[in-house]
């Protein structure tokens, strides 16, 4: 619950969304688009530096990375789009305009299903999504004598530059924020950009504004802008709220402003740009129009792979997981293709034992394997460990050659050196003890070295059988099947008594 | 058509040129002139004709996704008027 949503008026968020398409090329011009760890102005040609007489020529691959995440996102495809000019004094784009789209967008009307916790899913509106070129970065600096100035890097400039525009359909900054994480899953999913909100190629600015509860008005909006991270954007929107609802309670009207996210200080008001908003688009005249057919919209339709919520919503009925299980392994592709590699591997068994298997491959891939790739720094496709290997691990498990406990350790070996789990058993002496007598002689010892808790066990605490399982698996290294070994204890215990 | 004092300031803000009063006359005279010659457009028969944003007959003119070599550091320097370390240098911008 947000603060605002216990008072008497509603929290109306839109949010507008830029990601940087991962192309070799920009968008308009032949220089890389890869240029994070370049030297400044080294990805400059006269087209992306406006030269006078260059001519650019539209990246195919960015139209279709566009129409991709539109159809992603459930958006429609007109046949007819083009490209404008967006003119604007500001030196961060040479030619004096951004070549965007207006009017005619690759793409419009979709929706986003998102989901805040113990709340039904809520289908969120996509206005549209089209596609521009990135600007050139500048820092601004002040010299000795004060004076300040800005310099430029135009390595930046004419990369491709995707802007999701959302629908004011937000009613909170949770919501707010589940929908950024959900619409960077399927940008990563798909795999048109690497979506990486510190790293400046997933950026977001939002509008917020209030309204008394059941009105359809908007109030006034703010624009908030220089948000770094999902708990920043959540934390903007909080804080707007909170003063906009002060504001209003004291009787005063909100100014539509853009404001900027100060960290540890909140939403302090930016100086406007006075007739900024007066673009003077045109259609760009340097750029046919781009026509698609359904044909060519279906062709890039085919490649999309299985999305999120489908995927999670099956991994649930064919393998009867629970939601949070099938929520994590799906949260990545490659997590969730691993998993399904994992299952793959074991084809053959029945569905009862398939649906086992899938539980316990889920147990380990959420358990151990995650902690061990967390603490080592590696993603699941760097992982050096085979999806038939851990399903070959977990077959071991199933009949018993090795016990849980030895598992773990088997796992973690398999991990570090990514050999088969039998030989990793051989090599680490960790075959089960299932032999009825090697069973016996190791409770004899341990009953034998443990006259005190065996005595009190005998008085009626329950509590010393667990202590003398853990010293009997302790004495076996964890080999000893634990059924059969509990089972042996206390019939020993009886016994004797 | 034509132009009035207000629109040609805003024109010269947009563009960030300063202008004196003759020069804003001269200007509203001579784009009302400009957009004179417009007005010819308005006497032609367009029943029927598709609007459109371009006269060419092209469409889907693309380019694939193959990157090329840029210029050098040093080319793209000696074309601004001042540089700093690597960057091209300019006067303060609001943020
Ligand atoms: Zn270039």
């Amino acid at each position: 619950m947000t603060s605002t949503s216990a008072t008497k008026y509603e929290t109306v968020i839109g949010l507008e969304v830029h990601v940087q398409l991962q192309t070799r090329r920009k968008m308009f011009c032949g220089c890389s688009a890869d240029y994070a760890d370049a030297v400044p102005n080294t990805h400059v040609c006269p087209v992306c530096m406006a030269l006078p007489g260059v001519l650019p020529v539209i990246n195919e691959k960015a139209v279709e990375s566009t129409v991709m995440t539109a159809l992603a996102l459930n958006c429609s495809i007109p046949a007819y789009s083009k490209f404008d000019r967006k003119n604007y004094p500001y030196p961060d784009l040479l030619k004096g305009y951004q070549i965007s789209q207006y009017d005619l967008p690759l793409s419009e009307r979709g929706w986003l299903e998102v989901e805040v916790e113990e709340q039904p899913p809520r289908r969120i509106g996509i206005t549209r999504v089209h596609l521009e070129e990135d600007t050139a970065r500048l820092t601004h600096k002040t010299d000795e004598a004060g004076e300040s100035y800005s310099l430029l890097d135009l390595n930046r400039s004419g990369v491709p530059l995707m802007e999701i525009v959302g629908e004011p359909d937000l009613r909170s900054p949770e919501e707010a924020r589940a929908y950024l994480v959900k619409l960077r899953q399927i940008l990563r999913y798909i795999g048109v950009s690497k979506a990486n909100m510190e790293e400046g190629n997933f950026r977001c600015d939002a509008n917020i504004s209030l309204r008394p509860r059941g009105a359809t008005a908007y109030g006034a909006r703010v624009e908030v802008k220089n948000m770094n991270s999902f708990r920043a954007v959540e934390n903007a929107l909080r804080f707007e709220a909170e003063r906009q609802t002060r504001a209003l309670d004291a009787g005063a009207s909100i100014t539509q402003e853009t404001r900027g996210w100060v960290e540890g200080e909140g939403t302090v008001s930016q100086r406007s740009k006075e007739g900024a908003d007066d673009y003077r688009y045109f259609p760009e005249p340097d750029l046919p129009p781009v026509t698609l057919t359904a044909a060519q919209v279906e062709a890039i339709r085919a490649p999309l792979p299985e999305l999120p919520d489908a995927r999670r919503r099956r991994f649930e009925q064919e393998f009867g997981l629970p939601a949070y299980e099938a929520n994590l392994l799906t949260e990545s592709r490659a997590r969730a293709e691993y998993f399904e590699r994992v299952i793959a591997a074991g084809a053959g068994s029945g569905d009862a034992s398939r649906r086992k298997r899938a539980r316990a491959a889920a147990n380990w891939m959420i358990g151990d394997f995650a902690r061990l790739l967390h603490a080592s720094g590696l993603e699941i496709d760097d992982a050096r460990i085979s999806p038939a290997d851990l399903c070959a691990m977990i077959a071991l498990v199933e009949d018993g050659a090795i016990s849980g406990t030895s598992a773990k350790a088997v796992f973690e070996e398999m991990f570090q050196s990514g050999r088969a789990p039998a030989a990793v058993v051989r090599e680490l002496g960790l075959e089960q003890i299932s032999g009825s007598d090697e069973i016996a002689a190791i409770v004899d010892r341990v009953l034998a070295a443990n006259e005190k808790p065996v005595a009190e066990y005998r008085a009626g605490k329950q509590e010393a059988l667990k202590f003398l399982v853990g010293q009997a698996m302790r004495e076996s290294r964890g080999r000893l099947n634990a059924a059969a070994l509990t089972e042996t204890l206390t019939a020993k215990l009886r016994e004797k008594a | 058509m034509s132009i009035d004092r207000e629109t040609v300031l805003h024109i010269a803000k947009l563009a960030r040129i300063a202008l004196t009063d003759d020069e804003i006359e001269l200007f509203r005279s001579q784009l009302s002139d400009i957009l004179g010659h417009f007005d010819v457009l308005d006497g032609i028969d367009t029943d029927g004709i598709e609007p459109t944003a371009q006269i060419l007959p092209l469409e889907n003119v693309f380019a694939p996704d193959v990157s090329r070599p840029s210029l050098p550091q040093a080319e793209v320097l000696k074309l601004a008027p001042l540089t700093d370390d690597g960057y091209l240098r300019v006067r303060a911008v609001l943020e």
